[in-house]
């Protein structure tokens, strides 16, 4: 019996490979297991190899495994790509029809199965997935009843006839499985799972669904890569609740849109990816200036420009706390997990109007596109805070001045208006102004108000903005990561211990400002430090040095070819940085 | 009620002495006050460039933003609030160089906001370069030896991009833009307004005197029809674009917002944001 099992399934782009890891995910999801799903794809909608990499656990996982169990091939790309991951247990099932071989390293088990064939009996060959499913299934032993209630969600609308035919093709696979190779399927056998009800979805399905449950009720966005599940989530729900999204003409529209919207009152979110966000910049400076509320993601994709626009890295960094020309007061937050992805959107929102600008919820395609079992989110902790939003009645001013939007208070923070407010009128510029709103180039003003923006974000209340895993006092190594690292980090971790070292683990959440004070200690009671992220100048440990220092202590593990860190890969690095003595 | 003097402000407009935009502000302050509105249900809201100085100078909710984008952000107002008069406000420039892309998709979309557009075929806040209205040939500082690139004939894309409110005027003529203006704001779906107001320090071509003799009344037309859309493409041609009046309006084209399944008849801004528990528990199972 296994306690973890490693699946992957892959083929030509357009072939049904996405919704052949689909079904078998929501099936074993719905058993109990903790699911991890990781998709390699391409910019393309047809053709180029794709593959679904599924992690399936009796525990909770957040990183794609290091090895692979079990590879469904389409195609003998499929093969030739990935066989080098299967340790020599694995198996293979191939379609019988490309004729599989598999490469002489690999000593993995090839069973093949006719996949096309048996869907084309039943049919149509476009049931090869559901073929596959049954083989797989009888891998594992599980029993193919198990699929019934997903096949009737996915194909009931199409008739009783389609329902019984995809299960029937289920069925088939398994039993063309079990009469191919019999009774040595035992050694991959899944230990039975908790039976948990756990939801199972994506770092943008969660950031969505945190739009929502965040009292957002527009958005404004221009479809990007890995950013569109969250509007095509929400064009779905707003209206329910009297919303929508706008498809914009591009992302400065979607920023500028949100702007206005959240300035007339209504909680608006943009959600982009760099190229999007590189558009946004001006505006982000606008929502800035005029201290109007903005709720940004950014799901960090390979860049610069077009850059690697499936692929994993984190090199917005930088350019999300520091973009925009001028300086502005502005918060950026990375959640490391999917909860926290819920949790944090909702909390943008609160951030954005309490500190009345422009708030960055900041993703990474991992995050945003890693589907995972996720427990039940917790109603009892979705609140709603406007701030400084009045709902008072204004006096009429005798001398019909302007209500003093932009009032120099002690925590920079001014009461906020409407449009629509009786006696309420006060004018909005990017141009520097007065209190009233009026421009105003008076050297004093300029430096009240700009100390006014700033300092709002002076003592800004969050919670936990660093995720710390630190059992010890004193540490021989701490890593530090942003986003979805997190995962990875957390399974080195016992690996690390192994070897004999004390570990601490510090995942940033509040990249800005920098939580320097509550991240001092920690370094402070580590001999090293590694930094671990995606891009290839290390942004984050620049900002740890920058804020926090200890440089000499600090050593950067990169990874920017686009794909993931695997647990493995950061095991092995970091012993060999601490053994080659780089730090 | 609320007079045209209620929409003005303490305000002391830095445009140069005899600019037209003077007299479109004017127009904007009495056609809001003759359609019944209060200073606080009207939001204007401004692009960059002399002209987008507007919104500072009519006491109403202002809202100068970018250069370009006073769209966007006038479309995002009107759907957070759909009880509020959106005018968007800017220049030539503004609109057809830099914002091109979202006045066509404004024009397409058709959220109830009353698009302004003061053209004066140059750039005046840089101080007299070339604008996209500006006629081939034109010497500005940008282009010595006269414009090579040929002049935007906008009421002409406005209806290629189905804009359902296609009106042009001319600063002087108060009377008729007020009643333009208000004709805009009444429109239910975007009007585009394009008004040509002078600038009389840097354009010495299309002044005061040039439009006098070449702009044509749409009204002295023999039986012109603004809900002929054919008519109204052909009459654009035929005088180069230099006509004024309301060249094209379909009042059947619903709005945006009332096109959008499941929008709030009601001003989205005054909603409850709490999502009840129930309806919480039932989104999360979608995702079991």
């Amino acid at each position: 019996m296994i306690e973890q099992l490693s699946w992957k399934v892959g083929g030509q782009q357009g072939e049904g490979i996405d919704s052949t890891g689909e079904i078998f995910a929501i099936a074993l999801n719905r058993l109990g297991y903790y699911l991890y799903g990781y998709r390699h794809f391409s910019s393309r909608i047809k053709g180029g190899h794709t593959n679904n990499k599924i992690r399936v656990s009796t525990k909770e996982v957040r990183a794609v495994s290091d090895d692979l169990d079990m590879l469904i091939a389409f195609d003998q790309e499929t093969i030739d790509v990935n066989a080098h991951e299967l340790h020599s247990r694995g198996i293979i099932i191939a379609d019988a029809k490309f004729k599989p071989v598999k490469p002489e390293y690999c000593q993995a088990t090839l069973v093949i199965i006719p996949f096309t064939e048996i869907a084309t009996e039943l049919g149509t060959s476009l049931m090869k997935n559901m073929v596959a499913i049954g083989a797989t299934s009888a891998a594992l032993g599980i029993d193919t009843a198990t699929y019934q209630a997903v096949v009737e969600e996915i194909f009931g609308r199409k008739g009783e006839k389609v329902v019984n035919n995809n299960m029937e093709a289920i069925q088939r696979g398994a039993d063309a499985y079990m009469s191919s190779v019999g009774d040595s399927v035992q050694t991959l056998s899944l230990k039975k799972a908790d039976g948990k009800n756990r939801m199972f979805m994506i770092g943008n399905d969660a950031i969505a669904l945190g739009a929502l449950a965040g009292g957002a009720r527009l958005m404004a966005a221009y479809p990007i890569t890995p950013a569109s599940e969250i509007m095509e989530y929400l064009i779905k729900k707003l209206p329910e609740f009297g919303g929508t999204v706008v498809q914009t003409e591009d992302e400065i529209a979607a920023a500028t849109m949100a702007i206005g919207s959240n300035y007339a009152g209504v909680r608006t979110l943009t959600a982009s990816a760099g190229p999007g966000l590189s558009l946004m910049m001006e505006a982000i400076g606008l929502s800035g200036i005029t201290e109007t509320p903005l709720v940004i993601v950014d799901t960090q994709r390979g860049g610069p420009s077009t850059g690697l626009p499936t692929k994993q890295e984190q090199s917005d960094l930088l350019a999300m706390i520091y973009g925009t020309h001028g300086e502005i007061p502005k918060i950026v937050i990375a959640p490391s997990t999917v909860e926290e992805a819920f949790y944090d959107a909702i909390e943008a929102f609160n951030l954005a109007e309490e500190y009345q600008c422009p708030v960055i919820l900041l993703s990474d395609l991992q995050l945003s596109l890693g589907k995972q079992s996720v427990e039940p989110l917790d109603y009892n902790k979705i609140n709603i805070r406007r701030g400084k939003l009045n709902d008072q009645e204004i006096a009429e001013r005798e001398d019909k001045s302007y209500y003093k939007r932009f009032e120099i208070t002690d925590d920079g923070v001014s009461n906020r208006v409407i449009p629509g407010t009786k006696n309420g009128i006060f004018h909005v510029t990017g141009v520097e102004h007065d209190e009233t709103g009026k421009p105003s180039e008076v050297p004093q003003n300029r430096k009240d108000q700009m100390e006014k923006r700033l300092r709002k974000i002076h003592n800004i209340s969050f919670q936990n903005p660093i995720y710390k895993a630190a059992p010890h006092a004193e540490a021989d190594l701490l890593l530090i990561g942003f986003n979805s690292t997190r995962g990875s980090i957390e399974e080195v971790m016992p690996r690390l211990e192994a070897d004999g070292l004390k570990v601490n683990h510090a995942q940033i959440r509040l990249v800005h400002p920098f939580p320097a004070d509550e991240l001092k200690p920690m370094l402070q009671a580590a001999k090293k430090v590694i930094v671990i992220e995606h891009n290839a100048t290390g942004q984050l440990a620049s900002l740890v040095k920058m804020n926090v220092g200890y440089g000499e202590k600090i050593e950067s593990l990169l990874k920017y070819d686009g794909n993931p860190f695997l647990p493995g890969d950061i095991h092995q690095q970091c012993k060999e940085m601490l053994a080659n003595g780089h730090i | 009620m609320a007079t045209f003097k209620d929409f003005r402000n303490q305000v002391k407009p830095n445009w140069c002495p005899g600019c037209g935009d003077f007299s479109v502000q004017a127009a904007i302050q009495r056609a809001a006050a003759n359609v019944g509105l209060e200073p606080d249900d009207l939001a204007v809201i401004s692009g960059i460039g002399c002209s987008g100085r507007i919104s500072g100078y009519i006491n109403a909710y202002g809202f100068h933003g970018i250069h370009g984008r006073s769209l966007p952000i006038a479309q995002g107002v009107k759907m957070a609030n759909r009880d509020l008069t959106v005018i968007a406000s800017g220049g030539d420039g503004d609109g057809f160089a830099i914002g091109m892309g979202h006045t066509i998709h404004a024009m397409r979309r058709n959220i109830d906001v009353t698009y302004i557009v003061m053209d004066n075929q140059i750039y005046g806040l840089t101080k007299g370069q070339t604008s996209p209205t500006s006629a081939e040939g034109f010497k500005t500082k940008s282009t010595p030896s006269g414009s090579i690139e040929s002049s935007l004939s906008i009421m002409e894309l406005a209806l290629s991009s189905g804009c359902g409110f296609v009106a042009q005027s001319f600063s002087t003529d108060l009377k008729d833009l007020v009643a333009i203006i208000e004709q805009g704001i009444q429109h239910k779906g975007f009007s585009l307004i394009n008004v040509f107001s002078p600038c009389v320090t840097f354009n010495k071509v299309n002044t005061y005197d040039w439009f006098k003799q070449n702009l044509v009344s749409l009204k002295d037309i023999e039986n012109y029809d603004p809900h002929n859309r054919m008519m109204a493409m052909q009459t654009l041609m035929e005088h180069n674009g230099l006509v004024k009046g309301l060249i094209y309006q379909n009042p059947n084209r619903p709005s945006y917002q009332d096109s959008v399944r499941g929008y709030s008849s009601s001003a989205l801004s005054k909603q409850d944001l709490t999502l009840p528990e129930e309806k919480f528990t039932e989104l999360m199972a979608e995702f079991m």
